[in-house]
């Protein structure tokens, strides 16, 4: 390879560098030094190796947690995925529709994190809310509804919360992919009498390929972080039942004061999220690829 | 096997079509027979591919009947007529193998699979797409795909017509004179109509028994290559038919001469006789082939000044100046051509008068 005779061009990428240094790299190995030390305070601190991984690693409260951040995100993408294609498949192509229904589905997205939560709350509660006054008025459920009585109902308000704030993603995604397709495909699929399901399964699905794994990886990620939500309605309540892996971290690292378990657990849960969005990726780029006759 | 009837067809893209001009169809009356293979040819814009899409049932006429073998289908999605349809650019079903596509209008139709399996091997073979049958249709080359389109519709034994939408378009040249062998193969092969879209008049001319040529809207003309480029009958067809088109002059008629402006063109007796009684805007039209260029004065010559030369090879491209309007005529290499002054000869058998754009005859 030839060589440049002058390389000061290098110095062009030092903002970039810095910036990314300041915003990555140093925080990231801030945790990674926190990680492997036991600090008492300023100037006394003690490498402690491998200890706080261990210690998390069989945690099992974190491991509660989780199981719950698993079961979470996996209910998410098994609820939002579908219900966003089949809001795309079901939105206008053409005329003033088209507008309304992106105007209409961008509302949810634009609406910041907390008020969503504060939104939730309230429509559901028992006393003032619309959902809550008005399940509770028909008598079905044996104890009333109420985020904070059971479990479940502070699963159904999260879900809800999370769905209605980000199906729509979902949808403008799939929508995008839709309008993608030239007509002739599906002019053809009609020559070939192809069923609607046909069409959807040999046409549509497959040209969606690369807007959906962008949703799954995005709607992954950002369910598995989850914060806000479970901090809003319920601070992980009641009990531990709504304490996923962001909810914990936070409560050890700033209020136990736990630095070294908390950045330990801190690099284990970026190295599942990393893992599983790689897998994600992998699956979806080749899912339906090297068919055999 | 099919005998596909147009009649009184119209079309419009307006909901409500006011007047003549928010028509993309116009009044198409034809009959296309059983086994042609036939041409549509057209500039862009000028309603063929609304034609064919009519003919397949993506469409449904504002006015007209579509019969198939006289039975009236007009009504009937494109799945409900035996007809198979290849897009200007390749439709595949990515995620399947070159075999799966090919099955899919038969599995969609329910026919079973040992028939399935011997339809597909049979037209694969035909195809030359025997060797890519386990591969997945996305990776092939461009006309690969298009044959696989192809494939999808001549599978179907009831297919009765293919249409094709500009087929050869994003095939790389040196392979679009290969597909279209092939085409003309199978075409002789099966035996079943084929209707050719295409602005390419080398494609259709050499594709094609029949030429259809439109043109805003319309028929203009329908006949064999080389009645196209002997008798346009429009204008149009003059223009658009041969490389480089027809030559018009305008012109008034005095007795058996044609003045175009201070030029004098001696035309037929019978020609004359009629196209005096010729309503509208006379042109005077001859073939480029067929506008002799004499560098001495001749007895019927007109005089033009000569302004520039292009060669291509086989022929030369002579441009002259006839009163201020150009005109081109193609002179073979061994010819002289003279440097500045020039006679033209009109040969009275060549020379065509029209009216309001249409042949005077």
């Amino acid at each position: 390879m030839e060589k440049w005779p002058n390389n000061k061009a290098w110095f062009l990428v030092l903002p970039a560098f810095i910036i990314v240094a300041f915003s990555g790299i140093i925080p990231l190995m801030t945790v990674v030094n926190y990680s492997i030390q036991d600090i008492f305070g300023p100037g006394e601190a003690v490498f402690v190796g491998t200890e706080w991984f261990k210690e998390m690693l069989g945690n099992h409260r974190l491991h509660d947690a989780l199981w719950r951040q698993f079961m979470f995100s996996g209910l998410v993408l098994l609820i939002e995925i579908p219900l966003g294609i089949l809001i795309a498949l079901a939105m206008p192509k053409r005329g003033w529709g088209v507008s309304a229904s992106l105007v209409i589905l961008a509302l949810p997205l634009v609406i910041p994190w907390n008020v969503i939560g504060t939104i939730w709350i309230i429509f559901t509660r028992p006393d003032i809310g619309l959902f809550g006054v008005g399940i509770n008025s028909l008598d079905l459920l044996e104890v009333p509804f109420d985020h904070t009585a059971k479990p479940i109902y502070a699963w159904i308000t999260l879900l809800a919360m999370e769905v209605w704030h980000w199906t729509p993603l979902v949808a403008l995604l799939a929508y995008a992919g839709l309008r993608a397709i030239p007509e002739a495909y599906f002019q053809a699929a009609k020559i070939d009498g192809a069923s609607a399901w046909a069409t959807f399964l040999y046409i549509q699905l497959p040209k969606m390929r690369g807007v959906l794994t962008i949703a799954v990886l995005l709607r992954w990620m950002d369910s598995f972080l989850i914060y806000a939500e479970p901090f809003a309605l319920t601070g992980g309540g009641p009990g531990n039942t709504t304490t996923f892996l962001s909810i914990y971290l936070v409560k050890l690292a700033t209020m136990q004061f736990d630095l070294g378990p908390a950045a330990a657990f801190s690099l284990i849960y970026f190295l599942i999220v990393l893992l599983f969005s790689f897998a994600f990726y992998q699956a979806l780029l080749n899912v339906g690829r090297g068919e055999k006759a | 096997m099919a005998r596909i009837e147009l009649n009184e067809i119209a079309h419009s893209y307006h909901p409500n079509p006011a007047d003549e001009s928010d028509y993309a169809l116009k009044r198409i009356q034809y009959v296309w027979e059983d086994g042609g293979a036939y041409a549509l040819l057209g500039p862009s814009g000028c309603g063929k591919t609304t034609l064919l899409n009519i003919i397949s049932g993506l469409l449904i006429p504002t006015r007209g009947k579509v019969l198939y073998d006289g039975i009236d289908v007009t009504g009937l999605p494109p799945e409900k007529r035996n007809i198979a349809q290849v897009f200007q650019f390749p439709v595949l079903y990515d995620t399947m193998s070159v075999f799966n596509n090919l099955a899919f209008p038969l599995r969609n139709r329910g026919v079973e699979s040992g028939e399935v399996d011997r339809r597909v091997r049979e037209v694969a073979d035909i195809l030359d797409l025997t060797p890519y049958l386990n591969k997945r249709a996305e990776g092939l080359a461009a006309d690969a795909k298009q044959k696989i389109s192809l494939g999808r519709g001549l599978v179907r034994s009831d297919v009765a017509a293919i249409l094709f939408d500009e087929p050869l378009t994003v095939i790389d040249p040196h392979l679009k004179w290969n597909l279209r062998r092939k085409l003309k193969d199978i075409h002789e092969q099966l035996k079943l109509t084929f209707i050719y879209v295409t602005h390419d008049q080398v494609e259709a001319l050499t594709f094609a028994d029949k030429v259809v040529v439109m043109y805003e809207g319309e028929i203009v003309q329908i006949g064999s290559p080389q009645d196209l480029f002997d008798n346009p009958e429009h204008t149009f067809v003059g223009y658009f038919i041969g490389s480089p088109g027809m030559n018009f002059l305008d012109c008034t008629l005095e007795g058996n001469v044609a003045r175009c402006n201070g030029a004098r063109i001696p035309l037929d007796d019978g020609v004359a006789a009629k196209g005096r009684n010729a309503q509208g805007k006379i042109e005077l039209g001859i073939r480029p082939i067929h506008l002799q260029v004499s560098s001495v004065a001749v007895d019927g010559g007109v005089p033009a000044n000569v302004k520039m030369v292009e060669d291509q090879g086989s022929y030369r491209l002579v441009n002259l100046t006839l009163d201020g309007k150009t005109l081109r005529a193609r002179v073979p290499e061994s010819e002289p051509i003279p440097e500045d002054q020039a006679w033209l000869v009109f040969p009275l058998e060549w020379t065509r008068l029209f009216a309001d754009g249409r042949l005077i005859k």
